[in-house]
C-alpha cells in the first residue's frame, strides 16, 4: 500500500517498497526551554535552523508542532507551517493534540499533509476524521482507547483495526491515507517495551496492511548513547515492517543506519542511494580539507 | 555478619538494586535486633537519596533509578508493619494520577516506583483521573501530597480544574499539589497554582520530602 503526501511543489511515497520515510522531529518545543520561550513571544527564528539542519541530514518530511504551555498554539501552528512551507519542499507533518491548532495547520497548508493524530477516542475521531477529510490529509492513527495505552500488541492491533474501519467506513477516508503508530515507548521504563513494539508492527503491516509511522527517539528515553540505541532500533523495527518514522534527522549515525536498512531491504536499487550518499560525503570531506588547507 | 555489616549491606545492595540480596540484609538485620528505623534512616534511604542524586547528575540511568526502587520498596514490605508497631512517623503520604482525558502512565509509575523507595505511601488513582476522584482520594486517604500527570497541551489545563475543585471542597490547605509530565513547565505549574514540579522522578522525589519537611516544621 502506498501513502502520498505533497507540498504544493514535491511528493513522498510511503510503503513495503519504498525507501523509508524519514520524518524529522525537530520543530517540537517539547523539553526545550529556549525554543518555548521565543514561542511565547511569537518568535520563530529557530524554526529555520530546524529545518535546515534537518533536510540537510536526510528528512523526507517534517513534523511541526507548536505545544508549548502558554502560547497561542492554533495561531503559531498556523504560521509555523507558512514560514516552513517557504523554507522547503518536503511535505509535512501537522502535529497537535489541539484541534483547533489542526485546523489552523491544514488551512494554511499547500497540499496533502499528514495530520498527527488520531486516537481510538470516540470524541477525538469526531472532531478530528471530519478536518482530515475536508482538507484531503491523511492521518496517523494511534492505538489507544480512554482507558489506557495497551502495552499488548494484540491489543493494539486489535484498536487499530477498529481506528481504521471508523475512518474508512463512517468519514470515507481512504485506508492508504491512514498510517498507523504502533506506539514506541523507552526501553529503560522496561526492557520488554521495544520488542512488544516490533511485534505490533509486523501485526499492524501484515494483518491490516497499512502504513507505519513511530515517534522513534521515545524508545532510548533515559537511557545513555541514545544514539547508538536509536541507530538500532530503527533497522529492527524496518525489519518488522515500519515504514517511516518520526525521528531525529541531524544525526548521521541515526540516518546512516536508516540508509543501510533500506539496500539491506531490497529498496535501494542497486545500492545507487547509499553510493550517492557516501560521494556526497566524500566530497564534503574533500571540500573541508581544501578548506582547511587553503 | 556485625550490624555494622548488615547496615553497609543494605546500603550497597539497594544501590545496584540487587532485590534479594536486600531482602536477606534486611530480615538478617531484623534477626540480629537491629531496629526497623535504623535499616530504613541509615542505610535504605541514604542509599536511595545517592541513587537520585547520581540520576539527577547524569551518571546513573532509568533502570538502575527503578531496579533500587523496587528493591528499597521490598524492605519496605518487611518493615512497615514493624515500623507501624513502634510508631515511627511515615514519610509521607503522597496521592498520585493521571488527569482526565489523558490515558499516558509510564512516567507517573516511575515516579510511584521511586516514591515508595523514598519510604512514601503511594496511593495511585491510575488514569484519567477526574477532579471528584482527586477530592474523594483527599478524603479517604488524607495525604500529605497530590501528585497529577498530564501528556498533553491538551490535558494539562485540567491541572487548574483540578486544583479549582479541591479549593471548592475546602480541602486546598491540607495538602501540597504538585504536577508533571513531558509537556508541563515550571512557568507553567506556577501558573495553574501548583505548589510543585519536577522534570523527572528524581527531582520530584526530593522536592516531595522537602514539602513534607516543611509541614511537618510549619
Amino acid at each position: 500500500m502506498h501513502t502520498v503526501l505533497s507540498s504544493a511543489k514535491a511528493s513522498v511515497t510511503m510503503g513495503p517498497d519504498q525507501p523509508f520515510c524519514i520524518i524529522g522531529e525537530r520543530i517540537n518545543p517539547t523539553g526545550r526551554k529556549k525554543f518555548q520561550e521565543q514561542l511565547r513571544a511569537n518568535d520563530l527564528s529557530s524554526v529555520e535552523i530546524d529545518v535546515h539542519d534537518q533536510i540537510a541530514g536526510g528528512a523526507m518530511m517534517l513534523d511541526v508542532n507548536m505545544g508549548a504551555p502558554l502560547v497561542d498554539e492554533a495561531k503559531l501552528l498556523g504560521e509555523a507551517v507558512t514560514l516552513v512551507q517557504s523554507l522547503t519542499d518536503v511535505p509535512l507533518c501537522i502535529d497537535s493534540s489541539v484541534v483547533e491548532a489542526l485546523e489552523a495547520g491544514l488551512a494554511a497548508y499547500q497540499g496533502k499533509a499528514l495530520v498527527n493524530s488520531v486516537t481510538m477516542e470516540r470524541e477525538r475521531i469526531d472532531l478530528i476524521l471530519p478536518l482530515v477529510k475536508r482538507y484531503g490529509a491523511a492521518v496517523i492513527a494511534l492505538p489507544n482507547d480512554e482507558e489506557a495505552i495497551p502495552e499488548d500488541p494484540h491489543r493494539r492491533l486489535e484498536l487499530a483495526k477498529q481506528l481504521v474501519g471508523i475512518a474508512t467506513e463512517e468519514f470515507g477516508i481512504p485506508i492508504e491515507d491512514i498510517v498507523v503508530d504502533p506506539l514506541a515507548m523507552p526501553v529503560g521504563a522496561d526492557h520488554t517495551l521495544a520488542y512488544k513494539t516490533m511485534e505490533a508492527i509486523h501485526l499492524i503491516s501484515t494483518e491490516i496492511g497499512v502504513n507505519t509511522t513511530l515517534g522513534a527517539s521515545n524508545v532510548s528515553f533515559g537511557m545513555p548513547d541514545r544514539h547508538t540505541l536509536n541507530a538500532v532500533f530503527l533497522p529492527m523495527a524496518i525489519q518488522a515492517g515500519l515504514t517511516s518514522a518520526i525521528m531525529d534527522s541531524r544525526t548521521a549515525q541515526i540516518v546512516t543506519a536508516v540508509k543501510g536498512a533500506d539496500l539491506m531491504k531490497g529498496n535501494d536499487e542497486w545500492g545507487a542511494n547509499w553510493i550517492a550518499a557516501h560521494r556526497a560525503k566524500q566530497a564534503a570531506a574533500d571540500a573541508a580539507a581544501k578548506a582547511a588547507g587553503a | 555478619m556485625t550490624p555494622d555489616e548488615i547496615l553497609k549491606g543494605l546500603y550497597d545492595e539497594t544501590m545496584v538494586g540487587n532485590k534479594p540480596a536486600v531482602l536477606a540484609l534486611t530480615q538478617a538485620g531484623l534477626d540480629a535486633g537491629i531496629l526497623p528505623e535504623t535499616m530504613l534512616f541509615e542505610a535504605l534511604i541514604p542509599s536511595l537519596e545517592e541513587v537520585g542524586a547520581r540520576f539527577e547528575r547524569g551518571d546513573w540511568f532509568v533502570p538502575e533509578m527503578l531496579i533500587a526502587g523496587k528493591a528499597m520498596a521490598g524492605a519496605l514490605d518487611l518493615l512497615r508493619p514493624l515500623l507501624a508497631q513502634t510508631g515511627v512517623e511515615s514519610v509521607g503520604t503522597f496521592l498520585m494520577g493521571t488527569v482526565k482525558g489523558d490515558v499516558h502512565d509510564i512516567g507517573k509509575n516511575l515516579v510511584n516506583i521511586m516514591l515508595e523507595g523514598a519510604g512514601f505511601t503511594v496511593i495511585d488513582l491510575g488514569v484519567q483521573v477526574p477532579p471528584e476522584k482527586f477530592i474523594a482520594g483527599i478524603e479517604e486517604h488524607q495525604p500529605d501530597i497530590v501528585g497529577m500527570s498530564a501528556f498533553l497541551t491538551t490535558t494539562m489545563p485540567m491541572f487548574k480544574a483540578n486544583i479549582n475543585a479541591i479549593e471548592k471542597a475546602g480541602l486546598r490547605d491540607k495538602v501540597v499539589i504538585m504536577v508533571g509530565g513531558a509537556p508541563v513547565t515550571q512557568e507553567y505549574a506556577d501558573v495553574c497554582g501548583a505548589d510543585g514540579y519536577a522534570a523527572d522522578a528524581a527531582t520530584a522525589v526530593r522536592k516531595a520530602k522537602d514539602f513534607v519537611a516543611a509541614k511537618r516544621a510549619g
